[in-house]
């Protein structure tokens, strides 16, 4: 096991940032904490490196427990979100930085930053000083300065969030490359549900200072464990119903809901691939009214209105809108094949943002 | 991309509200340099002119006296001591202030402007107060036969309370902008804490450390009324130059002050010269040429495309 946390919890102040956090990272996996900013994400990160100590709860790195240890003796990579790169010393410099306080040779040290400076395709580059750099560069720079001195686990706190959107996609596929061709264990930060989804090995979801589910992406996405994970993962249908002998209503939409008490209130959750269109207003169960479309590349997404005024999401390949002829303004008909009843209780529930 | 065209009234230049007419320019800039000539420029000059109104001859020997002499000797000693003190000071102060978080910082602060608040001659009293005969401590050192008042520690101790805020007071706000995540990597990256000072913190801040550092000195050299109280003004012993000028002053060669005062008004060009190199350095480092994001890989264009026909 290359990083274990135990238990562990953060007061700042007496306020708790993070509440009883236990998770493990195996050897070489890229695992993704991911979070809306300030659920503790980011001090989960810095009490691994040793930045923050934690309150309660032990830390392991490769099997040692490393609460007592120093940051400058746990040999873990960091990468800080705005890089914080030696802005008095040229891009060789900033490299070599560890190697050097380390006490490495002088031509071990040599050999080590040029083959980090190949590797982070850095080349013509060693001269420069951070300010001369690109964002992106700068990222890289930060990246080889942090394996330089061999680390156990390279930790990277929102490691795209300081570059430009164009080339973020870019990066994403090369640091898992990097990833793969090295074999370190990296565990990073993000707010960004699309980033962990795309290039995590495994997510772990924070949400104020405790985890709300450890899995795949594909896992948190086909199978969220509360609804906060359903709702911050991908697009989700959610609404508010009544229960009544068994079946959840609301407006012309039912769910069977066994075992639910009549009269309690329950929310229903469903994504919207697991929504079916047809052109034909007769042909399934529901009828609405196509609002708006949304084009997202491979897919469309149409917006529904219902006569009683809901507007249900549904997804579709572009092969299949332009198969069935969909259009704005036609009238279809919908069925819902997946839904979810959300357990509410465990989490506070938060207002609606994704009504129908 | 080009905003609505605006109709422009005859001028040919765009106007832009922040400036001025150019004739009110030209006059605004004139006044200034007029009032730089008259109040700065020419006493400048002055000094130098009175200082070689005897003579070339009359000038070196004021400048060499052994009285004049004692005294540079005895100004260079006071800012030997006290400026590096008050940068040890500075640094740990600014560090200690920039860092961390802690229930009187705000006091802290206010105490270290106090030098720049009180009147030097208040400062000097203070110390007389505390270290002469009839003072709190005084009698305690006299007993161990050490003289402070009156003597060159008081005025080492007197300047260092003048010049205590100058390095800090530039330190504090370069800490505060750098924040501590270079320190922080440096950390990770296995340096130990006094590692990271010497290879992080201190390069970090270095012109805003030399920049103090000229203004500590500059204000050290040229301190007098505080070192004026403690000194006891005795010729030959206890005369930095800026006592030394008001000496001779008050006797009857005319040019004998300014020959004096014109190797205070030297530093002080120097000084000046020093500051302006600096900030010019200072500029240069921070310039941020920040350069746009490429690619990794070279960057590939749509050239065309269509669909492909089911098979």
């Amino acid at each position: 096991m290359s990083i274990q946390l135990q238990n562990v919890s953060k007061l700042f102040g007496g306020v708790s940032a993070v509440h009883h956090v236990s998770f493990q990272v195996k050897e070489g996996e890229l695992v993704a904490l991911l979070g809306p900013s300030g659920c503790g994400k980011t001090t989960v990160l810095r009490m691994i490196a040793g930045l923050e100590q934690p309150t309660e709860g032990a830390i392991f790195v490769r099997g040692r427990r490393v609460n007592d240890i120093p940051v400058q003796k746990r040999n873990i990579g960091f990468v800080f979100q705005a890089y914080a790169l030696f802005r008095h010393m040229t891009v060789r410099e900033n490299i070599a930085f560890g190697l050097k306080v380390k006490k490495w040779r002088r031509a071990d040290r040599e050999v080590r930053v040029a083959d980090l400076v190949r590797l982070l395709k850095l080349e013509g580059l060693e001269h420069r000083y951070p300010h001369q750099l690109s964002g992106g560069q700068r990222q890289r720079v930060a990246i080889a300065r942090a394996l330089a001195p061999k680390p156990d686990v390279l930790l990277l706190d929102e490691p795209f969030a300081a570059v430009d959107a164009r080339i973020r996609q870019e990066l994403r596929e090369w640091l898992v490359h990097l990833q793969h061709d090295l074999g370190v264990t990296m565990l990073f930060v993000t707010h960004d549900q699309e980033e962990a989804m795309e290039i995590a090995d495994r997510i772990v979801i924070f949400s104020r200072g405790h985890i709300e589910q450890i899995a795949s992406p594909r896992e948190v996405y086909e199978n969220p464990a509360t609804e906060f994970v359903a709702r911050f993962i991908g697009v989700m249908n959610v609404l508010e119903a009544e229960a009544h002998q068994g079946v959840a209503r609301r407006g012309e939409l039912e769910f069977p809901a066994p075992g639910v008490p009549d009269g309690a209130r329950v929310r229903v959750g469903f994504r919207p691939y697991g929504v079916r269109v047809s052109p034909d207003p007769a042909a399934l169960r529901y009828r609405g009214v196509i609002q708006h479309t949304f084009f997202l590349g491979l897919m469309m997404r149409v917006e529904i209105e219902l006569i009683s005024g809901l507007l249900v999401r549904a997804r579709l390949t572009k092969e299949d809108y332009s198969r069935l002829g969909l259009a704005e303004g036609m009238e279809v008909s919908f069925e819902i094949r997946q839904y979810r009843i959300l357990a509410g209780e465990d989490a506070p529930l938060e207002p609606e943002m994704n009504v129908l | 991309m080009n905003p609505l065209p605006i109709h422009q009234s005859g001028s040919t230049r765009p106007h832009v509200a922040t400036q001025e007419h150019p004739l009110a320019q030209v006059l605004l800039i004139a006044v200034a340099m007029l009032f730089a000539a008259v109040f700065l420029l020419l006493p400048l000059l002055n000094v130098f002119s009175q200082a070689f109104s005897a003579g070339w001859r009359h000038y070196a020997r004021e400048v060499t006296s052994p009285d004049t002499v004692a005294a540079i000797r005895l100004t260079l000693l006071v800012a030997v001591i006290a400026v590096p003190l008050n940068t040890v000071f500075g640094l740990l102060a600014a560090w200690t202030i920039a860092r961390f978080e802690f229930r009187g910082k705000a006091l802290i602060l206010t105490l270290i402007d106090m030098p720049f608040a009180i009147s030097p001659v208040v400062s000097g009293l203070m110390l007389v107060l505390l270290f002469g005969t009839q003072g709190v401590l005084g009698g305690w050192l006299q007993e161990r036969g050490w003289k402070v008042v009156f003597a060159p520690p008081g005025m080492v101790l007197a300047t260092m309370l003048v010049t205590l805020p100058f390095v800090a007071r530039e330190l504090i706000p370069a800490m505060q902008a750098q924040g501590s995540e270079q320190e922080q990597a440096a950390l990770t990256l296995g340096a130990s804490g006094w590692q990271t000072f010497w290879r992080v913190t201190l390069p970090s801040v270095k012109w805003g450390l030399l920049y103090g550092v000229i203004l500590c000195n500059a204000r050290a050299m040229g301190e007098f009324g505080a070192v004026s109280v403690v000194s006891g003004h005795i010729t030959g012993e206890t005369d930095t130059l800026p006592l030394r000028v008001d000496k001779l002053y008050h006797e009857f060669d005319p040019a004998a002050p300014f020959a004096v005062a014109s190797l205070l008004t030297l530093l002080a060009l120097v000084t000046l010269a020093l500051k302006t190199w600096l900030e010019w350095r200072e500029d240069r480092d921070l310039k941020r040429t920040l350069a746009p994001d490429e690619p990794i890989a070279g960057e590939s264009r749509t050239i065309g495309g269509g669909e492909v026909p089911p098979a």
